[in-house]
């Protein structure tokens, strides 16, 4: 069945663009300001939007989004309200959205209710950033049933094995983690970068986005060179923070966002 | 009773590996290594030797007579890790995690550390060794720990603060893993509780149950007998299931694990996970947590750091679902009357955990016939912990 992560990466590969895939933490500072990012940074450019859902300890993110969290916390953000408010949100805007949430909010929420709710609410698919595919077994099928993609993640430390595996699980797109560390952190390694997104292209037709350590419009052209997504996740989350007591916020951050997509699309 | 984990790190429904795909290659590389070990009779050996000479192994088990009469009821035996090198049974752990990391030819340690006797116990360890090291803790713990903080400094290793949360273990060991996962070529992490994803939680109970496989053969030899009762204090739970493990199978003998009460459960500060906790996943692992019904993790307490954290290892989780092991608590103001009470009628002085392990004792024990056999875990002493209950009781050194 073909969702909305499967029509855009259609879309752009026909048009041979590259998918801006924009990272925003629900509830930093408000979810009411998340709402109007979102719409903002579509317009903006960008083609799907992966939303964070604030966790008390977020294992694999670095200080930029932990702060985040820490921030969507304190504004009463949980996934019952992010549900809440994405329902509101899809009758403004079909981008595909997919949250990036840790295994033990979905896990108090009972699986089964939250693929439900999550499905009826228009998410498209989901991260989960502490579950790789071994333990995706009862997540699987309320998963598919609500029509939720599970997007697994892929590292520069994957073996050859775990590339085959993880490939074949992933759907809607795999998301290659370009370091070895947390999000964040800088890129050392370009040419590694598309050294192994190379080899995961040659086992799967899945597209491939890259993410962790892309914080310019530099690096967005690099990459996007190399992969058929970038991802964008704590730059942004930066510039949320640094603008969030002035009134034009949302804009500001599509300015930015604007830039990543602009510098991507003259690559092309 | 079978045995666990299974070949999936799966303890009945607890366990598993709940990690960020970049770790994964590593644990996969870690389970295959120690399996590896565990056959490889020289690495058994080197283990062995270091234990005995090193650590000063077998640790003996006291009969606490003086006690035993003040309490009168059960016979109380200790089992005495407190003399182990560094003060606790930590070091079980961190000389076999040393070797392992020596023959993955990892030449850098982490570690996380709560009351800071897993930090002195990998610092000391790396330091014999000759690995570098950097120990994870949070800043909360710091403060009520600065000895050991000096001790593990003096031994060489670079320990870090961390400011996030609740500034305590739960937070030193989300920030052991982000180091982990960025470093995770050159570094070993050696968790120091039986938690985490697999294999570290059967590994560590693998290091630790030489406590009850000595105690065993030591009780038999004093009372020929086995013991009526094990009791041990819960905050991980290395040092409980390192005595338990070896009575698993002897269906008479009754376990009781002790949690932190903190102020009381009602007050809600304290880390009773089997105590208002529900099963999920934090740090690698599915099992017992604090947490509210958002699936966020709740600030716990206790006197003492290190049962200071917000989940149980998840072979716990089974036996309290099994009902092999019952589980309890101990409430701040009891420990610390035990930690009196053991200083001033046995002259040992003991750790504020262990207090807890002690603090049930005192509770049980007039219970029982004097028939009865109690060993307790003297999980470690109380050196670390003396300028904290000084300061609690207004006492300047």
């Amino acid at each position: 069945m073909t969702g909305r992560i499967e029509s855009t990466f259609q879309r752009l590969r026909q048009a041979n663009k590259k998918a801006l895939i924009a990272y925003l933490m629900a509830g930093d500072p408000t979810l009411a300001d998340t709402e109007r990012l979102v719409l903002e940074i579509e317009q903006a450019g960008a083609d799907i939007i992966e939303l964070g859902v604030p966790f008390s300890d977020p294992i694999a993110d670095g200080p930029v989004i932990q702060l985040a969290a820490e921030r969507g916390l304190r504004s009463g953000t949980s996934l019952r309200k992010i549900l809440a408010m994405m329902k509101s949100l899809r009758t403004s805007t079909q981008v595909p959205i997919v949250l990036m949430v840790y295994y033990n909010s979905i896990h108090a929420m009972g699986l089964e209710t939250f693929c439900r709710e999550a499905g009826m609410a228009g998410v498209d698919g989901l991260i989960v950033p502490d579950m790789p595919p071994d333990e995706a077994g009862p997540l699987k099928g309320p998963a598919a049933a609500a029509g939720l993609r599970l997007i697994f993640l892929l590292a520069p430390t994957s073996t050859t094995e775990r590339r085959e595996y993880v490939a074949k699980e992933s759907q809607g797109f795999l998301y290659y983690v370009s370091l070895t560390g947390i999000t964040g952190a800088k890129i050392q390694n370009m040419a590694e970068v598309g050294k192994n997104v190379g080899k995961i292209k040659k086992v799967t037709k899945t597209p491939v986005a890259v993410g962790f350590g892309v914080s310019t419009p530099e690096d967005a052209a690099t990459v996007s060179a190399m992969a058929d997504g970038v991802i964008v996740g704590s730059a942004i989350v930066k510039q949320i923070a640094a603008h969030q007591q002035s009134s034009d916020m949302p804009e500001k951050v599509g300015r930015f966002v604007a830039s990543l997509k602009t510098a991507m699309n003259q690559l092309a | 009773m079978k045995k666990v984990p299974d070949s999936h790190g799966r303890f009945g429904p607890y366990g598993g590996r709940y990690v960020p795909e970049t770790l994964m290659p590593a644990l996969l590389e870690l389970e295959q290594e120690y399996a590896a070990a565990r056959k490889d009779r020289g690495f058994r050996q080197e283990l062995a030797y270091y234990l005995k000479q090193y650590v000063g192994r077998p640790t003996s088990l006291y009969h606490a007579s003086r006690l035993t009469k003040k309490l009168g009821g059960a016979k109380i035996y200790l089992k005495r890790e407190d003399l182990c090198h560094t003060g606790a049974h930590k070091i079980n752990n961190a000389i076999g995690q040393v070797l392992l990391a020596m023959r993955m030819k990892k030449p850098r340690i982490i570690a996380e550390t709560g009351a800071g006797q897993h930090g002195v116990a990998t610092a000391t360890a790396a330091a014999m060794f000759g690995l570098e090291c950097e120990i994870y803790m949070g800043t909360e713990d710091m403060q009520r720990q600065a000895l050991n903080v000096f001790r593990m400094r003096l031994l060489g290793a670079k320990v870090t603060g961390v400011d996030a949360g609740s500034r305590t273990l739960k937070d030193a060991i989300s920030e052991a893993m982000r180091d982990w996962t960025t470093n995770v070529r050159t570094t070993h992490y050696i968790l120091g509780s039986v938690l985490g994803a697999h294999p570290y939680p059967m590994m560590i109970r693998d290091f630790q149950a030489i406590i009850g496989q000595e105690a065993r053969k030591q009780i038999l030899a004093a009372e020929g007998k086995l013991p009526d009762y094990l009791v041990a204090c819960v905050g991980g739970g290395s040092n409980s299931i390192g005595l338990f493990h070896a009575f698993l199978g002897d269906k008479k003998v009754k376990m009781i694990g002790v949690e932190a009460g903190g102020t009381g459960i009602q007050s809600g500060k304290h880390a009773a996970r089997f105590f208002g906790g529900k099963p999920g996943v934090l740090q690698g692992t599915m099992t017992y947590l604090l947490q509210d019904e958002d699936g966020q993790i709740n600030l716990t307490h206790s006197v003492s750091a290190g049962l200071d954290y917000a989940a149980v290892g998840p072979e716990h989780s089974l036996y309290h679902d099994l009902k092999r092991v019952q589980y309890t608590y101990a409430t701040d103001d009891e420990a610390l009357a035990a930690f009196d009470l053991l200083a001033t009628v046995e002259g040992i002085v003991p750790a504020l955990e262990s207090a807890h392990a002690i603090a049930e004792v005192v509770k049980l024990a007039p219970k029982l016939k004097k028939s009865n056999v109690i060993i307790a875990n003297l999980s470690g002493r109380g050196d670390k912990d003396v300028q904290q209950v000084a300061r609690m009781r207004g006492v300047t050194l």
